[in-house]
């Protein structure tokens, strides 16, 4: 006896079959679809929020900038300096400089609540006061509408991200701080980073608002190169006169970032696998009914001589095309409903609002459509094999 | 002792020899047929006749490589098939036999040309090729004009004939055909029939038809009778 003949062309001509069949079938086709198209749908949205945030999170830091902590704090807020030390570490070998000086910003900032747009209710912002290193030392901040403020003077520059989340920060706007009111005169975008979130005016005018004497809570720090890092970190860390904590700027985001986003893959994770077991049952019981539907139609075929492995595959092969139009459909729904998407979160790290936009990568497409195929796999599977093991004489008998 | 009173002819096509077979249903056996021998000869026109359950589909599924027998053997030329596994069996299927099925089993989503092509699909013939096979058949049941209709659009005695070329196509050794008639009227039956006796008179195909119908039945060169498992060529109460 030979081996069986054309394998391929048997597979592929009962694939085809079924597929043309589906129309036939077309609510429990659709609903399996659908099905699938909503478990991937969900799994990139869910996800999409956790790869925005920590694309925000990471735009803020570049590995050639550090951010210098009072020891012992994990973020700004807990962590504070005295004029003499800014004045150390600004000097201290590994920062970049240009003609002004060093660029080294000492930083203070504080929390001021502002409406949300959306809901009207109270948030927290971060106002943050700056000197004019800053801009040298964040290089990706670019003014978009009015002006950059003016050092010595109660005025702000609101980011762009902020501007967007919040009521009453437009250019021309007044800002209520204290008794006084501030006047928002720029805004300013920083490519996607966390600096976007926040309102900027100068250190010296924010600390004699908020009665903060001469003092910081952090300074940022560009490098000479990112290779200078770690011997700048050593000379701070050796020094008797400093108590700090140098981090690269990219760690400090990411450790920032680090809590929400393993939270949100969690819950990601959870509610696509909760979907897709349903989806899983959604697609066994289509091709369950297909293979029902088509008992004597494969029995005929492999009465004609088309081989059960090929029955087998060419079933699992349909169902796995309904599981790819179904991810791609859902790829396809969460790319144009998620991408972009802004939106504002708490940063538990700074109690203060994050402004970042969902970001549906290629990755995570990807893990999408794997989901989709490994529902199509399963779905198809076992109503594959019961197909293929009926015994072709009762099957005939079937109607 | 065999039906036709003779000893197995080792130069017959089909001999089946000393089969029996049981089927199971729950605890229950149904012994279909016991001890049973029958020999057809190449080019004959064989009418399996029998009431209702007595297992002439089951026979002729045994000769067709569908089902093996419990006991006994079913030799086709030179191939012992109830020998041959499952996927040896599809393999001589494609090349040995064609199906003609009392509901003419075509499939709804392809036009009769693709229908009578399936069987081709398991060849190494070129595309080229198998169009002229299908028009050939086609041509052999007068349905040439309908080459491209749906089988939802022909008639059922339609549909009985692109049944047939399917099942000749590839010109198989044998035409197994299970109540062919069996879901048309007189006037369609006997266009059928008319196809089988000439296709078996013209080709000298070897046909094996179950039947119900004596009219049926007396187009063909020899007619059988099933009963009780067991095969008589005169009817038996
Ligand atoms: N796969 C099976 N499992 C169990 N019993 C079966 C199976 N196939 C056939 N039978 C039984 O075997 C007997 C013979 O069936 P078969 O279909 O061969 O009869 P038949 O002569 O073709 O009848 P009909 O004229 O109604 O088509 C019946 O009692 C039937 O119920
Ligand atoms: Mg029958």
């Amino acid at each position: 006896m030979n081996a069986p003949l054309n394998w391929f062309s048997q597979i592929g001509s009962i694939a085809k079959f079924g597929l043309l069949s589906a129309a036939q079938r077309r609510a429990s086709v659709a609903a399996t679809v659908v099905g699938i198209a909503g478990v991937v749908a969900v799994f990139i949205g869910v996800l999409s929020i956790s790869a925005g945030f920590n694309r925000a999170m990471t735009a803020s830091g570049s590995a050639d900038a550090a951010i210098i902590l009072r020891s012992g704090a994990d973020s700004e807020m807990v962590s504070g300096f005295g004029r003499e030390e800014t004045r150390i570490i600004a000097d201290t070998p590994g920062i970049a400089r240009n003609a002004e000086g060093p660029l080294s910003s000492a930083e203070l900032f504080v929390i001021i609540n502002l409406p949300k747009r959306t809901t009207g209710t109270d948030a927290n912002v971060p106002l943050r006061g700056v000197e004019s290193a800053a801009l040298g030392v964040r290089d990706q901040l670019k003014i978009t509408r009015g002006r950059m403020f003016n050092w010595g003077r109660n005025e702000v520059m609101v980011g762009a991200g902020a501007a967007r989340e919040f009521a009453g920060l437009e250019v021309g706007a007044q800002l209520s701080i204290g008794r006084e009111k501030w006047p928002v005169v720029g805004i300013f975008s920083a490519n996607g980073g966390v600096a976007e979130s926040e309102i900027w005016t100068d250190a010296k005018v924010l600390q004699s608002a908020y009665n903060r004497g001469d003092s910081y809570q952090s300074i940022y720090a560009r490098l000479a190169s990112p290779g200078a890092y770690e011997a700048f970190a050593a000379a701070l860390t050796a020094n008797p006169q400093l108590k700090v904590k140098v981090l690269r700027q990219s760690e400090y985001y990411a450790n920032q970032s680090q809590t929400l986003t393993r939270l949100i893959t969690t819950i990601g994770y959870l509610v696509a696998t909760l979907m897709a077991i349903g989806a899983v049952f959604g697609a066994l019981n289509t091709m369950y009914s297909a293979v029902a539907a088509r008992t004597r139609e494969i029995a005929t075929l492999r009465a004609l001589g088309f081989g059960s492995g090929a029955v087998v595959v060419a079933l699992m092969l349909e169902s796995l095309v309904l599981a790819l139009i179904g991810g791609a459909l859902g790829a396809g729904l969460s790319y144009a409903a998620f991408n972009n998407f802004h939106a504002a979160t708490m940063n538990w790290q700074s109690f203060s609002q994050v402004t970042f936009a969902f970001a549906v990568t290629p990755a995570l497409i990807g893990q999408g459509v794997a989901w989709a195929v490994a529902i199509g796999l399963i779905g198809g599977l076992f109503p594959a094999i019961r197909a293929a093991r009926q015994p072709i004489a009762a099957a005939l008998r079937e109607l | 002792m065999n039906a036709n009173g003779k000893k197995a002819d080792p130069t017959a096509l089909v001999r089946v020899e000393g089969v029996e077979k049981v089927f199971h249903r729950g605890s229950e056996d149904i012994h279909v047929l016991s001890r049973l021998d029958l020999t057809v000869a190449t080019g004959e026109f064989v009418a399996l006749m029998g009431p209702s359950g007595s297992g002439k589909s089951t026979l002729l599924n045994l000769i067709g490589g569908l089902d093996r027998p419990t006991t006994g053997s079913v030799s086709i030329g030179d191939d012992r098939i109830d020998a041959l596994s499952d996927r040896q069996l599809a393999v001589w299927r494609a090349r040995h036999v064609g199906f003609v099925f009392q509901l003419y089993n075509l499939l709804p989503v392809l036009t009769a040309e693709r229908n009578v092509e399936l069987p081709l699909l398991l060849t190494h013939l070129t595309k080229a090729e198998r169009r002229r096979h299908v028009e050939t058949a086609l041509a052999m049941v007068g349905l040439t004009h309908r080459a491209k209709h749906y089988p939802r659009t022909l008639s059922g005695g339609e549909q009985q004939r692109v049944g047939i070329a399917r099942g000749i196509v590839t010109d198989p050794t044998l035409l197994l055909c299970d109540e062919p008639t069996g879901d048309l009227d007189r006037k369609s039956g006997d266009e059928i029939l008319n196809l089988l006796q000439a296709l078996n008179r013209e080709q000298g195909k070897t046909i094996i038809m179950v039947t119900h119908d004596p009219h049926a039945s007396a187009r063909a060169s020899r007619t059988v009778h099933l009963y009780k498992g067991q095969l008589a060529s005169e009817p038996t109460p």
